[in-house]
């Protein structure tokens, strides 16, 4: 599976690194470390025409992007 | 700052007990004088339009008070392996909104340290029944903001190369414009509150206007100058982090129109470089002040009003 960790990243390099990702299709599991991250890959992909679920994993989120 | 303790001193004016842009002490009953500091990272690469950032920054809080800046000292830190050259551009930058401002550089403290880091301890003088706090609001006034928002977004961006030159541009120019000149095209009209639209975001000083004054203030996101680039990258998701802050800091005093556009609303919490002033003033002086402000070519639009309190502090209208 696509996937990205864009933990330890700071904004905006992990909404880019996503947005890279996706020119290889989804789904798409991206993780991050803090709610900024979280907040802003969630816009991106929303406002561009994706799905986008999410989940707690330890301290770190787990973003799954579909079309 | 609550666990500080609280100094007795009648001259006193406005000290932090009132989360205010500066400090005021009465010198004697016509002169006051305003103490203000502020400094931070760089916010561009260039160190010249750095300093100057960082300089318009600092002196704005003197604008905020009513007053004007008379004396300024140079705050740096600086990495050994930066080049003295830039040392130099950064003090330079800075120097040159201190003159623009009509005040004087005298002298300052660098130490040295991994990131750099610059900014103003600025003193400024006002006559003690002209100083103007963040607290006098009135229900019945209309709030004046003198600069669009945006630049915590357009500097998100920026950081990683994502602004064309325009837009970059556009963003320096926001950031580089003292609030010298809003200040003056006030002239004589009489403004109830005032502060300058900084860190906390639009919402986070509307919070703070509101509490000062025991009122709720509406604001209509609408009418609201929000530069659209930002707009556009708040859509993409380039916010940083301390928009999300500032939303967590005001969300139990803030009531959100489900109307208003998500990315609207991101703007409005994006934390201010060197923003505008945020003016609080009577509805019948409104067109008078807004005529002097465009005339004097400072961009400013009604953007909200006081209104007599509701459960919320701020209510964010469509």
């Amino acid at each position: 599976m696509n996937q990205v960790d864009a933990r330890g990243y700071s904004c905006p390099e992990p909404v880019l690194m996503t947005k890279n990702a996706l020119k290889n299709g989804t789904p798409l599991v991206v993780l991050v470390d803090n709610e900024t991250p979280l907040q802003n890959v969630r816009r991106f992909a929303a406002n561009n025409g994706y799905q986008v679920t999410w989940k707690e994993v330890g301290e770190d989120y787990e973003l799954t992007i579909t079309k | 700052m609550s666990g500080l303790p609280k100094t007795a001193d009648p001259n006193l004016l406005v000290g932090y007990d009132s989360s205010d842009d500066a400090a005021v002490y009465k010198v004697s009953d016509d002169v006051a004088m305003i103490q203000t500091v502020d400094f931070f990272p760089p916010v561009v690469d260039d160190p010249y339009t750095f300093g100057q950032i960082a300089a318009t920054n600092a002196l704005s809080d003197v604008y905020a008070m009513g007053g004007q800046p008379t004396l300024a000292m140079n705050l740096l830190a600086f990495p050994s392996c930066l080049p003295v050259e830039a040392v130099g551009d950064i003090l330079a930058g800075g120097a040159s909104k201190v003159v623009e401002a009509g005040a004087v550089i005298a002298g300052g403290h660098s130490i040295e340290d991994q990131e750099p880091k610059y900014g103003l301890c600025v003193t400024g003088l006002v006559h003690p029944s002209r100083i103007l706090t963040n607290s006098g609001a009135k229900e019945g006034d209309i709030l004046v903001l003198t600069k669009p928002l945006g630049t915590g977004i357009l500097s998100t961006a920026a950081k990683a190369e994502l602004l064309e030159e325009k837009a970059y541009k556009q963003m320096v120019e926001l950031m580089t414009t003292l609030n010298k000149y809003a200040a003056q095209a006030v002239g004589p009209i009489a403004l109830s509150a005032c502060t300058d639209v900084t860190g906390f975001g639009l919402v986070g000083h509307v919070k703070e206007m509101a509490e000062g004054c025991g009122s709720t203030i509406e604001l209509w996101a609408g009418k609201i100058p929000i530069v659209p680039k930002a707009l556009e990258l708040a859509r993409d998701g380039i916010i940083p982090a301390g928009a999300y802050r500032n939303m967590d800091f005001t969300a139990n005093d803030t009531l959100e129109d489900s109307a208003v556009p998500r990315e609207v609303l991101d703007c409005l919490y994006d934390p201010q470089t060197a923003g505008g002033l945020l003016l609080s003033v009577p509805e019948g002086k409104l067109q008078e002040l807004l005529t002097r402000l465009t005339d004097a070519g400072v961009p400013a639009a009604a953007v909200g009003a006081v209104v007599s309190r509701r459960e919320k502090l701020v209510h964010i209208k469509p």
